[in-house]
Order: structure tokens, then C-alpha cells, then sequence
């Protein structure tokens, strides 16, 4: 078959889309954290300014779509004066997006942290910025670590959005490797292969900080590689089970 | 600041066109949600029932289309089914394609609604010699569905917002209409953003209603 052949021609072509994409996911990972935090601080704040314009990010962000968020970013701000590059935009859109779905985690990690933790260091006469950054913020990072790991994840497939706006990211390629050959099922498997690829890779490696965060804490470690989860709580009787 | 300035007259001009894509995008969420809670329900029975090969299958299934981007999900399916001498409109491929992808994440809905039910359940039931038909339909699966509808709730929005997604195969959704109207005058002020708006206000008054669901269940249990 001489599609092959070609196929295996625009490899490199699709595979140089590998690093933009974790360039996007990177730089838009990069920027959902500290927007989460903030967001959290704000949906928390005494403020009632502060409370409504981090609620309204978040609602914005959260009650539309993603895509529609980029294709506004693209098409729209430029009337407004603000032209920004391809680049800027997706990862404008898309951390602003994740920050406002991870602000609901890091409110809840923050809110785990006992009540008492939080008196212990006014009672103690602790400075604002210490009891924050020395005190709250160091308990709530490993409780956020697996739901980081989710986002991270979430972000690798999320960033396929951008190839909308001529990013020439992985999926940017696939479609015109597509056009281009004209044969679309083994370029779209193996793009899906590679995305697949990468998401457990970086599950791979959120686990690993999370087991490092642990054991750096004192806690107890399981197994690197635990067995699927089976459905422990349902008796073997109730599935019919003699 | 470019010389901007909204433009009411256009703005409802447009209406009619967005209109006509927000009723797609709701039959689209409406169908691709049913699919997806029978789908996931299936994945779900094919892991407790531990079926040889089929249930490892599922699995690796579910894993995968986890790990990967519904944009290129949607393409595959698109381009690629027609060459297996399946031919679906665009329209049903956008269904097939939003119930596959979410029907993973809600067979774990499922999954957590039953574990989350507390081991004394079971036991009672045992100790109280109920039997086994009995103890699904009277004793879990009434306290489960009371985790579980909620979370489809929440599922149910998340596929209405991904909807968007399928303008890109042709499917004349809201963005693919707000999208086809800017074009028209190259001007996307308007219509991109009463798109936004349509998507903005039915997905914030149906995550406040399931919000409600919850708050009242969890005064139930």
C-alpha cells in the first residue's frame, strides 16, 4: 500500500507537535495555579468587592464553554484593541478556565486544614503572611496533589482546543497530515496513541510527587503499582455469588 | 480601545440564527446524555461481572478514551467511520461522540455512588435474611441513586458546554451558528458573545438546580 509509505513520511512532521503541546498544557498549568489560589483567597475574602469579581471569574469561566472562551479571545478581543498572539490567547484561555475549576479544590484543601491550625497561629501571634504561607499552605498542597494530577491530565487533552486557533500543536498536525493524504483512520489512532501516551506518563509522574510529598511527611506509602481497585465494598453474596 | 462599539440592531438580528443552534445543542445534550448513562452503566456491569476478556477490554476502553482529547475523539470518529462503510450524519457522529467519551467518566459515577454506601448496609441486609433482588432494589440502589443523580447532573452540563466542540464537524450547533453569522460581516462581537451568554445562563441555572438536588438530598439522608 503506498498510503503507508507516506504515512510513515509525515511521522516526524506529527511528532514535531508533541513538544507544542506540552508547551501549551506547561505554560497553561503554569498559569491555573497561582489564579486558583488567588480566586480561592478571594471566594474566601472578608471583601465583598473581592468576593464578587473572583465569583464572577469563576461563574464566566466555569458556566461557558472552553471553546467558545478561545474563539472570543481570538475573533472578539481584537475589536478591542487587544491583539494577542495565537500562543497567548490558548494559554490565556485555558489557565484562566483550569484555575477556576482547581479554586473550588484549593478552597476545599484550605478548608480541610483544622479549625484549631488556624487559631494555634493567631493565638501564636503569627504574622498574616506566615500563617499563610508557613502554616495552611504547606498542609493543603499534598491533600491537592491527586486532584492536580486530574487537572494535569485534564489540561494535556484540554490543550487540543487550541490547534482551532493555528497552533500547530499535535492535533494541528493530524488534521493536516489529513487533508494532506487523504486517508484520516491510521493518523488520527496514532494521534490519539500519543495523547494516551502522555497522559499516563504524566500520571505517572504526579504519582511519584505524590508518594515523595508523603513520605516526606512521614505518612505511609502503598504499592507503586496497585492492582485496579476492585469494587471492595459490595459483598460477593450481592453479585450472586454462591 | 479600536473603534468599538455594540451594535444592538445587529445583535438582535442575529437571535433568530442562535436560536436555531441552541435548539440543536439541547437535542444534542439531551440524546448524547441518555447514551452515555446506558453506556456507562455498561462498562460498569462488564467490570463487576469480571467476564474473562471482555471486562479487561472495557477497562483498557474506558482508560483510554479517558487519557485522550475528545476534539481528536470527534475527528476519529468522523473521518474515519465512514471508511469502515458506516456512514453516520454529522449529527448523530456528535452523539455517538459526546455519549462515548463521557460514558467513561460516568461508569465511575456509578462505581462511587455504590461504594459509597456504608459496609452496614450490606450487613444488615445479610443479617436480616433479605434477598438478594430485594436488597439492590430496596436497600441500595435508593441510597445510591441519591449520590449518583446529582453527579449525572453535573455530567449533563459538562456535555452540554463540550457541544461546542462538534462545530468543528459540521454540526450546526450554537457556536457553529454565532461562528457562521460573524463570518457573515466579519464581525464577532455580537454573536460570539450571546452565544456565550445562551451557554452561560442555562448552564449556571441547571448547575444551581442540581446544587439544590444535592443540598436537599443530603437533608434526606
Amino acid at each position: 500500500m503506498t498510503g503507508n509509505a507516506s504515512l510513515i513520511d509525515y511521522l516526524p512532521f506529527l511528532l514535531q507537535g508533541i513538544p507544542v503541546t506540552l508547551e501549551v498544557t506547561f505554560y497553561a498549568m503554569l498559569l491555573a495555579m497561582p489564579v486558583s489560589v488567588i480566586l480561592a483567597l478571594g471566594r474566601g475574602s472578608q471583601w465583598r468587592a473581592a468576593r464578587w469579581s473572583a465569583g464572577f471569574v469563576i461563574e464566566t469561566f466555569r458556566g461557558t464553554s472552553a471553546l467558545i472562551q478561545l474563539f472570543w479571545a481570538f475573533y472578539v478581543l481584537p475589536f478591542f484593541g487587544i491583539n494577542l498572539p495565537p500562543l497567548a490567547a490558548g494559554v490565556l484561555v485555558l489557565g484562566l478556565n483550569e484555575g477556576s475549576y482547581f479554586s473550588e479544590v484549593v478552597r476545599g484543601a484550605l478548608g480541610s486544614i483544622m479549625a484549631g491550625q488556624r487559631e494555634a497561629a493567631i493565638a501564636l501571634h503569627l504574622p498574616r503572611r506566615y500563617r499563610f504561607f508557613r502554616i495552611m499552605l504547606p498542609q493543603a498542597l499534598p491533600i491537592m496533589i491527586p486532584p492536580f494530577g486530574n487537572a494535569l491530565v485534564g489540561m494535556l487533552k484540554f490543550s487540543a482546543l487550541v490547534s482551532l486557533v493555528t497552533i500547530q500543536d499535535l492535533s494541528f498536525r493530524a488534521g493536516l497530515i489529513r487533508t494532506s493524504l487523504g486517508e484520516s483512520g491510521p493518523i488520527f489512532a496514532i494521534t490519539l496513541v500519543l495523547y494516551f501516551i502522555m497522559a499516563v506518563m504524566a500520571a505517572f509522574l504526579v504519582k511519584l510527587l505524590e508518594r515523595w510529598v508523603n513520605r516526606r511527611a512521614g505518612r505511609e506509602v502503598g504499592p507503586l503499582f496497585a492492582s485496579q481497585r476492585a469494587m471492595t465494598t459490595i459483598p460477593a453474596w450481592a453479585l450472586g455469588a454462591k | 480601545m479600536g473603534g468599538f462599539s455594540w451594535n444592538w440592531q445587529y445583535a438582535i438580528a442575529c437571535i433568530p440564527q442562535l436560536i436555531e443552534g441552541l435548539q440543536l445543542t439541547i437535542a444534542l445534550t439531551f440524546l448524547g446524555s441518555i447514551l452515555a448513562f446506558v453506556l456507562g452503566l455498561v462498562w460498569m456491569l462488564l467490570r463487576l461481572a469480571n467476564v474473562p476478556i471482555l471486562s479487561p477490554l472495557a477497562a483498557l476502553f474506558v482508560e483510554f478514551v479517558r487519557g485522550t482529547p475528545f476534539l481528536v475523539q470527534v475527528y476519529f470518529l468522523f473521518y474515519v467511520t465512514p471508511g469502515l462503510g458506516i456512514t453516520f450524519s454529522a449529527f448523530m457522529t456528535g452523539v455517538i461522540a459526546l455519549a462515548l467519551f463521557n460514558s467513561a467518566f460516568i461508569a465511575e459515577v456509578y462505581r462511587a455512588g455504590i461504594e459509597g454506601i456504608h459496609k452496614g448496609q450490606w450487613e444488615a441486609s445479610l443479617t436480616l435474611g433479605l434477598p438478594v433482588r430485594r436488597v439492590w432494589t430496596h436497600i441500595i440502589l435508593p441510597q445510591a441513586l441519591r449520590i449518583i443523580i446529582p453527579m449525572l447532573g453535573n455530567y449533563v452540563i459538562v456535555m452540554f458546554k463540550e457541544t461546542a466542540v462538534l462545530s468543528t464537524i459540521t454540526v450546526m450547533e450554537l457556536l457553529a451558528q454565532a461562528m457562521d453569522a460573524g463570518f457573515l460581516r466579519f464581525r464577532f462581537v455580537e454573536p460570539l458573545t450571546m452565544a456565550a451568554g445562551f451557554y452561560f445562563i442555562i448552564s449556571y441555572a441547571s448547575a444551581r438546580g442540581v446544587r439544590l438536588l444535592e443540598a436537599r438530598n443530603a437533608a434526606r439522608a
